[in-house]
């Protein structure tokens, strides 16, 4: 078991020049030939390996990220019947370009009542996690950095530091707004870090294991097919966990300045921009490693080029959903999570527990029947769960100072209408 | 070469380091670029053209301390559940019915919780 990158042509060439393995994948050496470097040096081989892989991978990423800015821009100007971007390049695709450089000539403003350590430390924090989930996403036959055998579990536990990052922006900036926006924030995301993970169950037990290329490689039907269920509810899951629309109370611009970053200026600013746009990338790179097949396709284009080509519609619903829903209440987005989607994530482990109890190692034909039963009970629960939440009363929260004065409800408020 | 564990995890602090390198080298592009005028009217926290009072933090919602009890239950859960998947189908029969019975006592909490109120918001 040499390092992981051995099986990509382009990474396993630099190894073998530099490294005498004794791996058979280097047998043939590189490019230049075998071990440029010294016998017990495959330590070094194998860091100037990884970190050239590693920086490529961010540079990718970060970049990226500012694509996706464009991109987004734009559908957003066509969904609401405006143009859009459309000054600097080609349809505008040079303004995300134009704002990061003005975002580097800006001045960095500290508050002077901010607690500086913990200010200046939160978006350092809150980039750091996304791209250490980079390292472990199969982004095609050999590309990633490690195949860790937690993947699935590491990716969410480091995903939840950014509401390390959140909570010490919001405290750091001794500003209302920013704690106002940190506070929802870390309700949201912890509310919905238990869907996100319970929903993930099901594929696991079909993959029997936690690594995101066996999990890949057990793909012979995509599990957005096996499992409906879990993918709808890690769906909505990812979307609140990036803290976009219709989930975005944390810097809700209306009413919050601009939530946990009101105070940032200058690149810290930036980064916390940044890092928003990389993680939605990313959650929609996670999304097609675990339900859209990762990087299998057919063989007429590599399998780096059939996972970008996945990523594309996901990202694309990801706006779609950002430009078709308002922005929900914190108490009706926390009783989503609570009453709605934790209760179809416990529906979703149930079934597929019972099915995989039947099928244990389920070959094709399997799959599919699974997938046809998990087709029906997708749509009987999500019809229960949804006629539910229409029914009953209208809440609507009343504020704590007047609370002494009940106001009666107009008699003919009915079920559902949000009036 | 070191083995299997090791060099995964190396793989992942490396990807990290590499991260915080470019995070570490955007801040110094931006220190040398960017202006630096302080000013007191610059200092003062942002909050809408009010200027922010003596007392900065305001009360925050009980609510949300009760979401976060909750929360740590479920985490906990979350965290058991991950490896009874893996295992469930390799051990005996009596793993998959004890897991059912803790998803149900799991469950009657939540349900319990609910029906105190705990997840409405008054």
């Amino acid at each position: 078991m040499g390092p992981n990158f051995l099986d990509n042509a382009f990474f396993r060439n630099i190894y073998c020049n530099l490294s005498e393995s004794d791996d058979v994948r280097c047998s043939g050496g590189g490019w230049l030939g075998d071990g440029l470097l010294p016998g017990g040096f495959e330590w070094l081989a194998f860091l100037i390996t990884a970190i050239l892989m590693a920086a490529i991978l961010i540079t990718l990423v970060l970049n990226a990220s500012l694509v996706f800015i464009w991109a987004e821009r734009r559908l957003l100007g066509r969904f609401q019947s405006r143009i859009g971007p459309n000054r600097w390049g080609p349809y505008g695709s040079l303004t995300p370009i134009a704002d990061a450089v003005k975002t580097l000539f800006k001045e960095d403003i500290v508050p002077a009542a901010a607690d500086r350590w913990v200010f200046n430390a939160a978006p350092v924090i809150m980039m750091v996690p996304s791209l250490m989930v980079l390292a472990v996403i199969p982004w095609g036959t050999g590309t990633f950095l490690a195949d860790l055998n937690v993947g699935i579990l590491f990716i969410i536990a480091i995903t939840s530091l950014s509401t390390f990052a959140i909570v010490m922006a919001g405290w750091g900036s001794q500003n209302r707004y920013a704690m106002f926006g940190a506070m929802r924030a870390v309700a949201l995301l912890i509310s919905y870090e238990i869907p996100m993970a319970i929903s993930l169950l099901g594929v696991l037990m079909i993959a029997g294991s936690l690594s995101l290329v066996s999990v890949v490689e057990a793909q012979n039907v995509p599990f957005i097919l096996v499992q409906p269920l879990g993918f709808l509810v890690f769906f909505i899951a990812s979307v609140a966990e990036i803290n976009r629309a219709p989930f975005d109370v944390a810097e809700a611009e209306s009413e919050l300045g601009s939530g946990y970053h009101t105070d940032y200026s200058g690149m810290k600013f930036g980064l916390f921009i940044n890092a928003e746009f990389t993680a939605t990338i990313l959650s929609s790179a996670v999304i097609v490693a675990v339900f859209l097949a990762g990087g299998r396709g057919w063989g007429f284009l590599p399998s780096q080029a059939w996972f970008i080509l996945k990523m594309v519609p996901v990202l694309f619903f990801i706006v779609w959903t950002r430009a078709s829903w308002p922005r929900l209440r914190i108490d009706q987005i926390l009783s989503l999570a609570w009453k709605g989607l934790i209760i179809l994530a416990f529906i979703n482990v149930a079934v597929s527990a019972i099915l995989s109890f039947i099928w244990p190692a389920p070959s094709t034909s399997e799959l599919w029947l699974m997938a046809a039963i998990n087709f029906g009970v997708l749509i009987v629960s999500v019809f229960a769960i949804s006629s539910w939440f229409g029914s009953g009363p209208v809440s609507t929260p009343r504020m704590s100072h007047d609370e002494a004065l009940p106001r009666p409800r107009p008699a003919g408020l009915s079920a559902g209408g949000d009036s | 070469m070191p083995e299997g564990f090791d060099v995964k995890w190396a793989a992942v602090v490396i990807g990290a380091g590499v991260g915080l390198m470019a995070i570490v080298g955007l801040f110094m592009t931006s220190w040398f670029l960017s202006p630096k005028r302080p000013s007191e009217d610059k200092g003062v926290a942002y909050e809408s053209g009010i200027r922010p009072g003596e007392f900065r933090w305001s009360q925050i919602n009980i609510r949300y301390y009760i979401y976060a009890l909750l929360f740590l239950i479920f985490d906990v859960e979350a965290v058991f559940l991950f490896p009874w998947t893996i295992t469930f189908l390799k051990s005996s029969d009596i793993v998959f019915y004890e897991m059912l019975v803790f998803l149900g006592i799991l469950l009657f909490g939540l349900a319990f919780a609910w029906r105190k109120g705990a997840l409405s918001w008054r």
